[in-house]
């Protein structure tokens, strides 16, 4: 057991994972259509070689990565390239070129698929890397970051400890339960072959309270090796985040943009990747499904999908029974940093943990009253930064006053916004100053070049 | 499906704490200090809440119609401003003081500079900072027998130890509120019991009033006795006087109190301080209002180098003075 220290900050959330949490993991099936966005990841986009028309197999690489940070794209199931062709991506709000498959049904694997070991004794650790790579395999958290550059850092960096992340802080969410509790076994070879890939000596699985069964499993899982350990974390929001997972977990704190984890020695990864490179390894699978939950008041039967990447969000819920009630707000991800989607016609990416279906009167939006400066956004923020101000100077212009604040800093993680008696968009004001700080760094970088 | 669905920004979740809920769980907390200003001092006090509370509401209303801005007496600030200025005054006092003194405080210091979230002092202490001024008279004398609810002329416990003499209630007096004082300020009991509700409801930060009874219980201990150091009666200064209503419902109002928890705790002491030279040295005996509304004024300074380390600081400070020290040695 490993000693916990304290965190600041944080909220406790309502759990709502009772609607999903007894739901086995169950397959989706395969829709009618499927859409690969080339950009589902963070770094360069792919670049596809197949041309419509083309057949494809479950497992066949259809684009490449591009350059050091990017990740390869695979076929998912077996069918005809329907079109390539931009298609509204909704996590990154605009349209992005997407192979879209049209399945034949058959589901075929494509031919040269075959396990590449069962023991990590037969992979050193280049393989593991190359096996990451071509799997095209992402952080399956939510950023989506290649794990073949995860596990490559730049040179002269030490990883001492590698965290598995099976927190899963956000309420509704029981993908990475579930996973932790069927799949246990799996899951710890994966993460002993990302720590065997980055040279990481010590693994620690985080997993918070709330989840007794997973908890078990994991400890069961991890008993033969010496190197591993579990941590039980409070539930907390969010402590599931890498920046306080760190520091709660091992006391360090991970320097401000653009700052990484791997500066202080440590390198973090969900569960559901070390599922993946677990399935790339044993049975030569690449990244082509990963476990969804389907929950919220707003579906008529929660449950946990092992769907393929490209599946409509329309298809999934219509298996989990279709609407319960009036849908109000339909959010691919958490609902504390998920997004909300217009439509049910856009497709799972890769980093899309959860669809919640929220209904009309519980997405009801409130009125915004002036700020009490009450200091619970404050007292709440997980990284000691004060909203109050960074979203007072955003929505009042003063863009270098919020830089001073650290606005680049923030991490999204909506627990000033939960805080809010006022209801004040915190997030939103925050996000803004981001971004056009962003934007005024690139463009003072683009002059500074000329 | 021909529902539109909502897009909002990220968190779709949103906390159990509105603003409402936050001014009704005041105002809860100060129910029992209010019942026991009846029981005490006679029905006489229930007319001065009411006089207060109908008039920091009226005028709020008249006020944002005047100004063509919507009327938000509903969120239920103006109700605790009205309450809060009550609970200061004297159970005799005539009713045009709590009425002017409301409207004062709601229209002056929070309405004129633009509502709720906007007052640069405590509402209601700036209303009994008026009064004091208007009416003195008013404020230092029309004091009510305790439970025989006679008019009564003398001084209270704490004017009379200013004067320099002893003969002052037991502790359980005080605490009961067996003694002459205004209307919220003789029960401590009954106060302790509302602010404990609201540290338990995490309404209030517990570091600014423990800041500031601390500061006035060791300002009293080290320098309350005349001639001689750390032999002052600070229990009894804690208890007397608005201490206890001012440290745990004026001076943590959100607007007017720092935004960190250390921040909270600096203010606290200095409210303290101030009270504690005003009341030994200074012409009043009571220096809850100045002390407070002193630190009101100063609480933008406070949260402007109250900023807290944030995360990573550590590395931040530590990669500047390596590159620094690099570019010494270049």
């Amino acid at each position: 057991m490993v000693n916990l220290r304290r965190g600041f900050g944080g909220v406790k959330l309502p759990d709502r994972k009772g609607l999903s949490a007894h739901a086995k993991i169950e397959d989706a099936g395969i829709p009618a259509e499927l859409v690969l966005f080339l950009s589902q990841h963070t770094g360069a986009p792919s670049k596809p070689f197949v041309k419509v028309g083309d057949a494809v197999k479950r497992g066949q690489k259809v684009a490449d990565a591009q350059g050091p940070v990017s990740a390869a794209l695979h076929a998912p199931t077996s069918g005809i390239v329907k079109a390539i062709e931009p298609r509204y991506q909704p996590v990154l709000a605009c349209m992005v070129d997407a192979v879209v498959i049209e399945p034949d049904g058959k589901n075929e694997t494509v031919e040269g698929l075959a396990p590449v070991a069962t023991n990590l004794h037969a992979v050193s650790r280049q393989k593991i890397v190359e096996i990451a790579r071509e799997a095209g395999l992402v952080g399956l958290g939510g950023a989506a970051f290649p794990t073949a550059v995860k596990l490559t850092p730049p040179p002269g960096t030490v990883i001492d400890t590698y965290l598995l992340n099976g927190a899963e802080c956000e309420p509704y969410l029981t993908a990475d339960q579930k996973l932790m509790e069927e799949e246990a076994t799996t899951i710890v070879f994966g993460f002993r072959a990302l720590m065997k890939g980055a040279g990481a000596p010590k693994g620690i699985v985080c997993v918070e309270d709330n989840k007794p069964e997973a908890i078990d499993a994991m400890k069961k899982a991890i008993g033969p090796f010496k190197e591993l350990d579990v941590a039980v974390l409070p539930s907390k929001y969010p402590r599931g985040g890498e920046k306080n997972l760190i520091e709660v977990v091992l006391g360090r704190e991970v320097p401000p943009p653009p700052g990484l984890p791997l500066n202080v020695g440590v390198i973090v990864s969900n569960v559901g990747t070390a599922y993946a490179m677990a399935q790339a390894i044993l049975t030569g699978l690449p990244l082509v499904e990963r476990v969804i939950t389907v929950t919220g008041e707003g579906v008529a039967r929660p449950a946990n999908f092992k769907a393929l990447i490209g599946t409509p969000l329309s298809y999934l819920v219509e298996k989990a029974g279709g609407f319960s009630g009036t849908p109000g707000k339909v959010i691919m991800g958490g609902p504390m940093m998920g997004t909300a989607m217009r439509g049910l016609d856009v497709p799972v990416l890769k980093g899309t943990s959860g669809v919640l279906v929220l209904r009309k009167e519980q997405s009801a939006p409130e009125p915004v009253l002036p700020c009490l400066h009450c200091g619970k956004c404050v007292d709440s923020c997980p990284l000691r930064l004060l909203p109050v101000w960074i979203a007072s100077y955003a929505e009042n212009g003063y863009l270098d006053e919020a830089e001073k604040f650290r606005a680049v800093d923030c991490c999204e993680c909506g627990a000033c916004a939960y805080s809010c008696p006022s209801r004040r968009p915190l997030v939103q004001s925050i996000r803004l100053a981001k971004a056009r700080i962003a934007e005024r760094r690139r463009a003072a970088a683009a002059k500074k070049q000329k | 499906m021909g529902e539109k669905l909502l897009v909002t920004s990220s968190p779709h979740l949103k906390g159990p704490k509105t603003v409402r809920g936050l001014m009704l769980d005041v105002i809860l907390s100060l129910v029992p200090a209010s019942i026991a200003a009846v029981v005490i001092f006679g029905p006489r006090s229930l007319t001065v809440i009411l006089a207060s509370v109908v008039s920091a509401v009226a005028s709020e209303a008249i006020f944002e119609k005047a100004v063509k801005r919507d009327v938000t007496v509903n969120d239920l600030s103006a109700v605790i401003t009205g309450l809060l200025l009550a609970l200061t005054l004297p159970p005799g006092v005539r009713l045009y003081v709590p009425v002017v003194g409301s409207a004062f405080a709601v229209i002056v210091a929070k309405q004129i500079f633009g509502g709720l979230g906007t007052n640069f002092v405590n509402p209601a202490l700036a209303g009994r900072a008026f009064v004091m001024a208007a009416w003195p008279l008013q404020l230092s004398s029309k004091w009510v027998a305790p439970f025989t609810f006679d008019a009564v002329s003398g001084s209270t416990p704490l004017a009379v130890l200013r004067s320099g003499q002893t003969a002052i209630p037991s502790i359980s007096d005080i605490l009961i509120g067996n003694r002459l004082g205004s209307l919220g300020e003789t029960c401590v009991l009954a106060l302790l019991l509302g602010a404990s509700y609201l540290i338990a409801r995490g309404v209030i930060d517990w570091r600014l009033p423990a800041g500031y009874i601390g500061a006035v219980f060791a300002g009293a201990w080290v320098f309350g006795k005349s001639g001689a150091y750390f032999q002052g009666d600070g229990l009894t200064a804690v208890l007397l006087g608005g201490v206890i209503l001012g440290a745990f419902f004026m001076a943590t109002d959100y607007v007017t109190s720092p935004v960190t928890g250390k921040g909270r705790l600096y203010m606290g002491i200095g409210a303290g301080i101030v009270t504690i030279l005003i009341r030994l040295w200074g012409t009043y005996p009571e220096g809850v209002t100045y002390g407070i509304l002193f630190m009101n004024l100063v609480t933008p300074l406070i949260d402007r180098f109250m900023v807290p380390r944030y995360y990573g600081y550590v590395h931040d400070v530590s990669l500047r003075r390596k590159a620094r020290a690099a570019g010494r040695r270049a």
